[in-house]
């Protein structure tokens, strides 16, 4: 079942901009979504990302800037004249209506004939069939995620917008709706447009995400260039955990990036560099980073600390996740694999620590820390 | 979405041009009225001549009904207070699934004519009632004694009456109290009776003073009461001001009065509101 | 525990209950007593406050005594006047007050209050010399009570229409929007019908408002007689029993129409 239209069109905003009363919730964006994606908003509450959305939506009068959709810009459209539904938050179910009506409602204000077939298709593609008759409160907070899908998804609209849709539900829940929510916008092939604050949520079904904070887009990629190579502290942070560790680049030539971290030259590939003179942050996943007990080799070349000391073991089932008070006075992160390779470590050996260069990057030093550390909600 | 900034000025327009017209333009006329030359009629009109004598006067005449319409106001919204919280807080917390029952049969006396209600205590009450036979047995009431035309019968109307009142804002915010916070307190030593003073009567403050206001207010100004189920001697402020206008005519007292009335409602509120420290009455 | 504590303790749990059913129980014999009377036949006697005998005649004859059915008609005019009025306003007020902003909004927010906050005395004395002092003084009637019953009911309206409405959620508005109604549309489809058990509420309030009120109908009917003015002439001299048929078939009415509408709501409130 495809309902995406032939002429499948890009969604285009150009230095859009909201200004509140006392605040600016997004600040001269610019962002082009191919069409046929699933594209994720990321970012903490407060960083714009909804008020991204309900401008798309039309539910909001942009201060300044555009709203495209191909050729044809929307921005003050009424939000009943634009191809575009949503997906709300809590779902917004008309309560004083049957499950059949709620998905028939669109339908019904454009007057499309043929209705009620069209609704047991949808009804059929998002498994509720047979809870047609029943209201909104009758059904359970999937179920009715599931309604909501439907009654924007009947519509074939250019652009589907998703609210936190999954926000309200509990985290198996959230699982499982996660996968079916990618299987249908692959079965249906349209854009869709995914507002949330859970990364994990936003990498497991996105094509595209854009990081927000702040009301400016951070960055922008596919899931595993932001979470690989990340261009800011914020993103570093926020997308999943970074150990970010003060250094000064001392050379910067040809593809490498050479860099003073207390002591210890480390090297940077040059493209993974966002800063090529002066101090900065070297940045390293916490599953990047390999220990072992002092003087027992560490099967990853490259570059190489010791002096560590580990202060704190978590065993979380998968993984054993250590922190290791380095010489200079800094916890890192480090995640092991249970692969059964190695007993876990206690606390208070002494280790070595080691990361493959590749892996690591360079952020700015002008850049805060602990941006986005505690932002996840 | 705001659809037209001009919207919100039409839709609150009817409404508010009513009420300025026939409630906030007549407390004017009705202060006029209070400074007219009493000399005047209906009839022959009234002049306008700034008597201030007219509140000494009326004051002189009738600080007894007044003082009494405040004093039984008072008593009948402390009994009020003790009963409608009972009640209010059985529904609330003690009536389960039969909440919505019971909120209904509280609501429901309100919906009968309050007049005929009240004649119903008259029977009630009647020297030869059973009530007053069951007191006079019980030697609670001397063989002559009376129900009727004593200050009892006059307050135990008002209470009736205005009950209602009272359970209602009681209720709304007793129902807010999340039933977690009294369990929360005996978990951290409160005996049941510690708990609900510490807990549940701070909580429900809102509707103790929307209860209480909502019950003087309106008792203050009844007369219905003192008229089927007192005797002159329980006469109210109500009483007077109704008959100074409908059978002596004498308008400038009886707007007197009920300025002077108003006036020290006002000013009790006031100063009520402030003591129990909440601005926000419902 | 012992048993004795056990007892206490039940006692203790369900004393509160109990209280509260006594308390409900005063408020409900004096309708017991009007349900009673309006079966008594009285017509010996000249003591209309004991029970004689058992007799349908009351009700078989409700329109006996002198001029008062003409007074429940007459209430029932104005009552239902009043209401369609007020519950227009004051709806209208509601949504102003809870969907827009506009200056003089918070002052308006409390002068609603007001007329529920001040003695209907003094109210009903002010109305009256307003309408003296306009050269009105010698024509109430219809149209004074009328003002007035709008007047006292508006507030109620509003207050009642204003609750429903701030508990209903806009995303369902902006919903109905993004799926392709317009704002007119989403009115009648969404907003409307979310917010009738609440309009309807707010009716039935002013219809009992208006159809009992006595103190400032009073002062401000000249020498048209509604029923609680009836109720109030003849209580000097001895009432007919056919008041209490009026009382009860009041009572029956609206505790039907008051369940009926909690009913409703409480499926809407369940569904929202």
């Amino acid at each position: 079942m495809s309902l995406a239209a032939d002429n499948g069109r890009s969604l285009r905003l150009t230095a859009l901009t909201k200004e509140f009363a006392t605040f600016t919730a997004v600040r001269s964006l610019d962002l082009e979504v191919p069409a046929g994606t699933f594209f994720a908003l990321l970012g903490p509450s407060g960083c714009g990302k909804t008020t991204t959305l309900r401008m798309v939506a039309g539910l909001e009068v942009p201060t300044s800037g555009t709203i495209h959709l191909g050729d044809d810009e929307i921005t003050y459209e009424k939000p009943y004249r634009r191809p575009v539904n949503t997906v709300f938050q809590n779902y917004a179910l008309f309560p004083h209506l049957d499950i059949h009506e709620n998905v028939a409602f669109g339908l019904r204000r454009r007057k499309v004939k043929d209705v009620d077939q069209q609704v047991k298709e949808m009804l059929a593609l998002v498994e509720l069939e047979s809870q047609a008759k029943k209201k909104p409160p009758q059904m359970s907070g999937g179920q009715q995620q599931r309604v909501a899908l439907a009654r924007a998804l009947i519509n074939r609209p250019e652009v589907l917008l998703l609210d936190e849709p999954l926000g309200a539900l509990d985290l198996k829940l959230r699982r499982s709706m996660q996968i079916e929510l990618k299987r249908i916008q692959t079965e249906v092939g349209l854009t869709f447009v995914h507002v949330t604050h859970d990364q994990e949520e936003a990498m497991t079904m996105a094509d595209t995400i854009a990081v927000m904070n702040g009301g400016v887009i951070e960055q922008m990629g596919s899931p595993a260039e932001l979470y690989e190579n990340p261009r800011t502290t914020f993103v570093a942070n926020f997308l999943g955990q970074s150990n970010l560790i003060p250094g000064s680049v001392t050379s910067a030539e040809g593809d490498v990036v050479r860099v003073d971290m207390h002591g210890t030259q480390v090297s940077i590939p040059a493209d993974r560099a966002h800063t090529r003179s002066g101090d900065g942050w070297v940045g390293i996943r916490p599953e990047k980073v390999l220990i072992a007990p002092a003087g027992e080799p560490i099967d990853a070349p490259g570059n190489h600390m010791t002096g560590g000391v580990i202060t704190d073991v978590s065993f979380v089932g998968v993984s054993t996740q250590y922190l290791v008070m380095m010489p200079w006075g800094q916890e890192l992160m480090a995640f092991e694999q249970n692969t059964g390779r190695r007993a876990v470590l206690d606390k208070g050996t002494k280790v070595d620590v080691s990361w493959r260069p590749e892996f690591a990057f360079l952020l700015p030093a002008s850049q805060d820390v602990n941006a986005g550390v505690l932002e996840e909600v | 979405m705001r659809r037209g900034r001009f919207t919100g000025y039409w839709l609150m327009l009817p409404a508010g041009l009513w009420l300025a017209l026939f409630f906030v333009i007549p407390f004017y006329s009705l202060l006029a009225t209070s400074l007219f030359d009493p000399k005047g009629s209906v009839l022959t009109g009234y002049d306008v001549d700034y008597r201030f004598a007219n509140f000494v006067d009326a004051l002189d005449q009738f600080w007894e009904p007044l003082f009494r319409s405040l004093w039984y106001a008072g008593v009948a919204t402390a009994i009020c207070l003790v009963l409608g919280y009972v009640l209010a807080y059985a529904i609330a917390f003690k009536a389960g699934r039969w909440r919505t029952l019971l909120l209904v049969l509280v609501i429901a006396p309100f919906f009968t004519s309050f007049l005929v209600r009240t004649l119903s205590w008259k029977l009630i009450l009647a020297d030869d009632g059973f009530v007053v036979d069951t007191l006079q047995f019980l030697q609670l009431l001397g063989d002559d004694g009376r129900l009727l035309a004593t200050p009892v019968a006059v307050i135990a109307g008002l209470v009736y009456n205005f009950l209602p009142f009272m359970v209602l804002p009681l209720y709304a915010s007793l129902e807010k109290i999340d039933a977690r916070l009294v369990e929360a307190a005996s978990d951290l030593y409160a005996s049941p009776s510690r708990g609900f003073l510490k807990v549940t009567l701070p909580l429900s403050k809102p509707g103790v003073v929307a209860g209480t206001l909502l019950t003087f207010i309106p008792a203050a100004g009844d007369y219905i009461n003192a008229a089927l189920l007192g005797s002159p001697n329980q006469r109210m402020v109500g009483n007077v001001i109704q008959n100074l206008f409908t059978s002596t005519g004498d308008y400038a007292t009886a707007g007197a009065l009920s300025v002077i009335l108003m006036a020290i409602i006002v000013a009790m509120v006031m100063v009520y509101i402030r003591t129990a420290g909440t601005e926000e009455l419902v | 525990m012992t048993g004795l504590q056990r007892a206490g303790r039940w006692v203790g749990e369900h004393l509160v209950l109990a209280a509260g059913l006594l308390v409900l129980v005063y408020m409900f014999v004096p309708i017991a007593v009007v349900m009673l009377m309006s079966f008594n036949d009285n017509s010996e006697s000249r003591n209309v406050y004991a029970f004689r005998d058992f007799t349908w005649s009351n009700w078989a004859n409700p329109c006996r005594p002198d001029g008062m059915c003409e007074a429940v008609v007459r209430s029932i005019e104005i009552g239902l006047l009043a209401t369609l009025v007020a519950t227009l306003l004051g709806s209208l007020a509601a949504f102003a007050l809870v969907r827009h902003d506009f200056i003089g909004r918070s002052v308006a927010n409390t002068v609603i209050f007001l007329p529920m906050a001040s003695p209907e005395i003094v109210m009903g004395s002010s109305l009256l010399a307003l309408f003296v002092a306009g050269g009105f003084g010698g024509r109430l009637g219809f149209v004074t009570i009328f003002i007035a019953h709008v007047m006292f009911c508006l507030s109620f309206v509003i207050v009642t229409v204003k609750a429903r409405l701030s508990g209903l959620d806009q995303n369902l508005e902006q919903a109905a929007m993004d799926l392709y109604a317009s704002e007119w549309t989403t009115f009648w489809r969404v907003t409307f019908p979310l917010v009738f058990p609440g309009v309807a509420a707010a009716a039935l309030l002013s219809f009992s408002l208006s159809f009992d009120d006595f103190i400032i109908t009073n002062l401000n009917a000249g020498q048209t007689v509604t029923f609680p003015m009836f109720v109030w002439g003849v209580a000097q001299r001895g009432i007919p029993m056919q008041v209490n048929v009026v009382g009860t078939v009041m009572f029956l009415i609206s505790l039907f129409l008051v369940v009926t509408n909690m009913l409703v709501t409480r499926k809407r409130v369940a569904a929202t």
